[in-house]
């Protein structure tokens, strides 16, 4: 399975992304911001970071990239693609998520150790963890507060779009304590904290994000059939 | 020769430029060379350059003419203290004089970093610099940019930077001042580190009344390169292109190193403002990524990185070090504001900017990698040869066809004045060393003993920074093994052979005021032993000497002290000064700061899988037994405790023994080999209780201790300084091994109890001390004192700008931060406060979720 990391100018956590898919046994390519071509990936990161210095509003000009312009159509299409921080906040801008991330309420940037329950395994990205499990991996934002209108809100609950939430401890102020959502049809999955921090007992708090990337080689074997037939570019 | 992504845009700026030649200050045009020798009575503003008069006696002596405005300016600058090092030059030889043989060092001092080989094919390098004066008069942007120089002294050796550490030192925690600086400071580290990409592994946090008036923000990067990719900074090779690489140049900066960071303060700091450099890390990031695309390529023949002192110091640097000339048409260099005279262009230190030879055939391949990166690359001039009868080549700068500069670069880069300047012990010390905090009233039932451990881990300097931390990004880069608070910074270098480094910067501006020989030697030891109980062996040394004014005798005596204490630890222990700085005139008015040397230690894992963290681990069964390492004295001069309970200072510091040091650095990395600790913690500020407390808290592990009964009290036992120890914890079955190597090394190992399934540290016969209750005194300190200002400097409007200083001034503005600080220090008594629409319930929530249990980082 070959999953796609993208690389932005600013763009910081791109070698851990895609140092945690190999770890979790995926080929691993690195995509460039300005590329289109995708070059047959089965999957895509957004990594974390600051892509173009975060100018104008996190994510805004990324989303213009020309390698997002085929992602946010083979994402459509079906194409499994995490964000992760930064990449949650581009998938907002690109509006393959609802809502947006908005600077911490405390106004600081926060790195801490952050426990979050999985509130929804339909996904991708979460498949191979079990239903209200709880997770450690680090949070470290400056804009992560997540906010959507209150209809929004109600509609991800009701969907089951939530897909895990911060728990002992909020550390931005999103609502309803929202760390990750996903799409309808639950292969676009946003997250504010860092799962490709939490792959290796010598560098992370738990393996704990570990899950988010072997729940999608487990989601590409299951749907390779599926996915050649479809053909997603 | 230019390129950005925008490529419409470069050739606007050399048209503006040449337009603007008819309506700049000067009269009918630039001071040229050719005006300069037709009017050498002209009167030149040396003095309000920082020049002395004999040293403008020189500049025209070395001419042979009087200096253009801007050969005055380029002088004044290199000729600074900041760059020149003009009076500690004679002091600072001794680091070469006494290096110990035999090391692994690949570059040393003058270099922009030192470098040391760690493996056969690998190097680090690794630099500590401070950026006190900018960041008190504008703390975002000073401590920002600090963070940004030392990168690029990093990134200029050829390395790859892979993470930031930041000793940090302010006036007293709760003075209004106080909560305008670190705010800002702690931001601005945190918004150009984090931006950058560069974990933030360690550091300090230092509160003293002596540095109200100058803080001290001292910055330290560490990189990484295989051997063979070592740059150097020669512009050599006649005929090569000189590039600039990077940022536009702009009017900030100009001034900062002569007049900023060379002179004392006085009122009136705040106007000095525009001397503040403004950063822009995502410029960083990107000239980070094409510099070493263009040193993997080859491309690269001479490279030197614009900081303070920018486009002057890089030109004469270069050519200097290469013994060539240099011909430079200002008129190239892409500028932000148009209208700006040569002397501006020659002064400014905007950031983010390279200096880069490289030969002409490989031109259009350089100015395509930054293309792709969309940087600024700018061809500006090329390497001229040698005089014909040998003698170094000139460095020649026109702007628009008028020469305004013509200069040898090496009466600018080497030839600076220097100053054995007069040295005279302070008057007040015998005084003062007689002072000893020995007799003063101590604590000594278990109650009292109690109170003091609890009022002690809650004072500033003992307290928990995690307000301070947590706004750093310590994970990115995936490398980072041990971050703060753990005695070290650890991070892997080679994910296939485990090969690893470990960082420890520290200091004690007390002890270096009793006695600056003795204090710098203690600094060397506790940034050694942190390096040590990690299980790293500890290799060079980087050091920041910040001290008050150079032209005052007791200063200099004080850095003479310093210098040589330093200079003859580092010779005992084998460990090299690769390099760092100096900062002077850290003084406002007559009173100097306490001289402060901060040093920092690299050390070397072969597989850092084998490091030892601090905290206690979980305890299972009985627990692992815990030992205390090296011998306590009654030693309290100058200890946190006096300074704490008695707002004391005097006496004498604790004695050093660097062999003793060595032999426990030894006996850790020996212990670690074979897996006999599973904890250690070296013992500093605060002594046996703050390393007790804050090895039980790290991990929420009980410890049930009993005082050795060696005739010394249970206080000094608790609160005694002396250097040379470290607390462990050995699993069961390893402590036969382990007490025998000890003994081996010769290290006294005293068992002091177990650590302890219960959530308690108990010393027998003396007191328990729940570690809810230490955590909540551990825990509230800073929050309570800045926790608060954030969101009430928020009420002024801009939430951007909300603990960033950096917002346009505006005239009362001064006046809003003061009130917010002096709200936020109220909040310390009355928190939650309920403040202009902000429920308290809603502050208190958002500001402290409640903690999580401190998972461990590893």
């Amino acid at each position: 399975m070959r999953i796609g990391v993208v690389t932005f100018p600013g763009s910081l956590d791109d070698g851990d992304a895609a140092r945690a898919a190999r770890i979790a046994g995926a080929d691993v390519v690195r995509l460039w911001h300005g590329d289109p071509d995708l070059h047959g990936v089965d999957a895509v990161v957004l990594p974390g970071g600051f892509s173009y210095g975060d100018a104008l509003r996190c994510g805004a000009i990324a989303r213009f990239a020309p390698v997002m312009e085929t992602i946010v159509d083979a994402a459509r299409g079906g194409l499994p693609v995490l964000g992760i921080c930064n990449g949650f906040q581009i998938l907002c801008e690109a509006h393959l998520l609802p809502g947006a991330l908005t600077r911490n309420q405390h106004l600081h940037f926060r790195n801490r150790d952050q426990f979050l329950r999985v509130e929804s395994t339909d996904t991708a990205w979460t498949n191979n963890f079990t239903g209200g499990q709880e997770i450690l991996i680090p949070v470290k934002n400056g804009e992560g507060c997540f906010v959507a209108d209150e209809r929004t809100l109600d509609q991800l609950e009701a969907e089951g779009r939530v897909v895990a939430r911060y728990i002992r401890g909020n550390p931005n102020g999103s609502q309803r304590d929202i760390a990750a959502i996903t799409n309808e049809a639950g292969n676009v999955v946003g997250i504010m904290p860092h799962p490709e921090h939490a792959v290796e007992q010598l560098t992370g708090p738990s393996l704990d994000g570990l899950g988010f990337f072997t729940s999608v080689l487990r989601a590409l074997a299951g749907s390779t059939a599926g996915a050649q037939a479809g053909g997603h570019q | 020769m230019t390129t950005q992504p925008d490529t419409s845009a470069a050739p606007k700026q050399t048209g503006f430029a040449a337009t603007d030649v008819l309506v700049n200050e000067f009269d009918g045009g630039p001071d040229t060379v050719q005006r300069a020798s037709g009017t050498p009575e002209e009167l030149q503003p040396h003095t309000e350059l920082g020049l002395k008069d004999d040293e403008y006696d020189r500049i025209r002596q070395i001419l042979g003419r009087r200096p253009t405005a801007s050969e005055l300016a380029m002088y004044s600058i290199m000729w600074s203290e900041h760059c020149s090092y003009k009076s500690s030059k004679v002091h600072l030889r001794q680091f070469g004089d006494k290096a110990p043989q035999g090391t692994r060092m690949l570059a040393g001092i003058g270099e922009n970093a030192g470098v040391v080989q760690i493996s056969d094919d690998l190097a680090v390098t690794f630099k500590v610099e401070s950026h006190n004066h900018p960041s008190f008069v504008e703390p975002y942007q000073g401590a920002a940019t600090g963070v940004g120089g030392i990168v690029r002294d990093i990134l200029a050796m050829g390395a790859r930077p892979i993470a930031v550490m930041d000793p940090l030192r302010f006036g007293a925690a709760d003075h209004p001042d106080t909560a305008r600086v670190l705010p800002g400071v702690v931001a601005g580290i945190g918004g150009y580190g984090n931006c950058l990409g560069l974990p933030n592994i360690g550091g300090e946090i230092v509160f003293d009344p002596t540095y109200q008036g100058n803080p001290l923000v001292n910055a330290l990067s560490i990189g990484v390169l295989p051997v063979e990719r070592l740059q150097h900074k020669e512009a050599a090779g006649v005929g090569n292109v000189v590039v600039l690489l990077g940022a536009r140049t702009g009017r900030d900066g100009i001034g900062g190193v002569s007049v900023l960071a060379s002179a004392t303060f006085d009122e009136g700091a705040e106007q000095r403002r525009p001397s503040v450099q403004v950063g822009d890390p995502f410029m960083e990031k990107l000239l980070i990524e094409s510099c070493l695309e263009l040193y993997d390529a080859g491309l690269v023949a001479g490279i030197q990185d614009l900081g303070g002192a920018g486009l002057t110091c890089a030109l004469t640097e270069t050519a200097a070090a290469a013994g060539t000339g240099m011909r430079v048409w200002l008129e190239r260099v892409p500028l932000r504001e148009a209208s700006m005279s040569p002397t501006e262009i020659l002064a400014s230190e905007s950031q983010e900017r390279m200096l880069l030879i490289v030969t002409p055939e490989n031109l259009e391949r350089v100015l395509a990698v930054a293309e792709k990166w969309g940087v600024w690359a700018t061809a500006i001039g090329e390497v001229t040869p040698a005089g014909d009868d040998g003698s170094p080549g000139r460095l020649v700068i026109t702007w628009n066809d008028h020469v305004v500069v013509d200069v040898p670069p090496g009466s600018l880069a080497d030839d600076g004045p220097v100053y054995a300047r007069p040295i005279r012990e302070p008057a007040d010390l015998i005084l003062l060393q007689a002072d000893k905090a020995e007799t003063l009233p101590r604590p000594s039932t278990g109650d009292e003993l109690r109170e003091t451990v609890l009022r002690m881990i809650a004072s500033p300097n003992l307290c928990d920074k995690s307000w301070v931390t947590e706004q750093y990004d310590r994970y990115v880069l995936g490398n980072t093994v041990l971050a703060q608070p753990e005695d070290s910074g650890v991070l892997r270098i080679d994910e296939n052979t485990g090969l690893g480094v470990a960082l420890s910067v520290d200091g004690n501006g007390r002890f270096a005021r009793l006695d600056p020989y003795e204090g710098a030697k203690l600094a060397l030891a506790e940034a050694y032993r942190n390096v040590g109980v990690t299980g790293a062996e500890p290799v060079a040394v980087t050091d920041c000497l910040n001290f008050g004014s150079p032209e005052d005798p007791a200063v200099m005596w004080q850095f003479a002290e310093a210098v040589r204490g330093l200079a003859d630890g580092c010779q005992q222990l084998g460990t090299p000064v690769t390099g760092g700085n100096v900062s002077f005139y850290n003084q406002t008015g007559a009173a100097a700061i306490h001289p402060t040397p901060v040093v920092g230690v690299l050390g070397v894992f072969d597989d850092v899988a084998r490091r030892i963290p601090m905290g206690f681990p979980a305890a299972t069964g009985e627990g692992d037994l815990i030992f205390l390492l090296g011998e306590t004295s009654c030693e309290l001069s100058g200890s946190e405790w006096a300074w704490v309970t008695h707002g004391h200072l005097g006496g004498r510091p604790p004695k050093v023994d660097l062999e003793a040091e060595r032999r426990l650095a030894m006996l850790m990395a020996r212990a670690s080999q074979s897996g006999h600790v599973s904890a250690a913690h070296d013992l500093s500020d605060g002594g046996l209780a703050q390393a007790l407390v804050e090895s039980c808290l790290r991990r929420n592990v009980g410890a049930k201790v009993a005082l050795p009964d060696d005739g010394q009290s249970a206080f000094v036992h608790l609160f005694s300084e002396s250097a040379g120890r470290a607390l462990v914890a050995v699993p069961r079955g390893h402590d036969k091994a382990f007490v025998a190597l000890a003994a081996e090394y010769g290290v006294p190992c005293a068992a002091l109890g177990a650590t302890s399934a219960e959530a308690v540290l108990d010393v027998r016969d003396q007191f328990t001390l729940p570690l809810d209750e230490a955590r909540t005194a551990y825990e509230a300190t800073l929050p309570a004192l800045f926790g608060g200002v954030a969101e009430l400097a928020n009420r002024h409007g801009d939430p951007e700008h909300a603990a960033d200083p950096t917002a346009p001034a505006s005239p009362d503005r001064g006046d809003e931060v003061l009130v917010a600080a002096a709200s936020g220090a109220a909040m310390e008594s009355a928190a939650p406060v309920e403040a202009d629409g902000i429920p308290a319930a809603s502050v208190a929530e958002v500001k402290e979720p409640s903690p999580n249990g401190d998972a461990p980082t590893a």
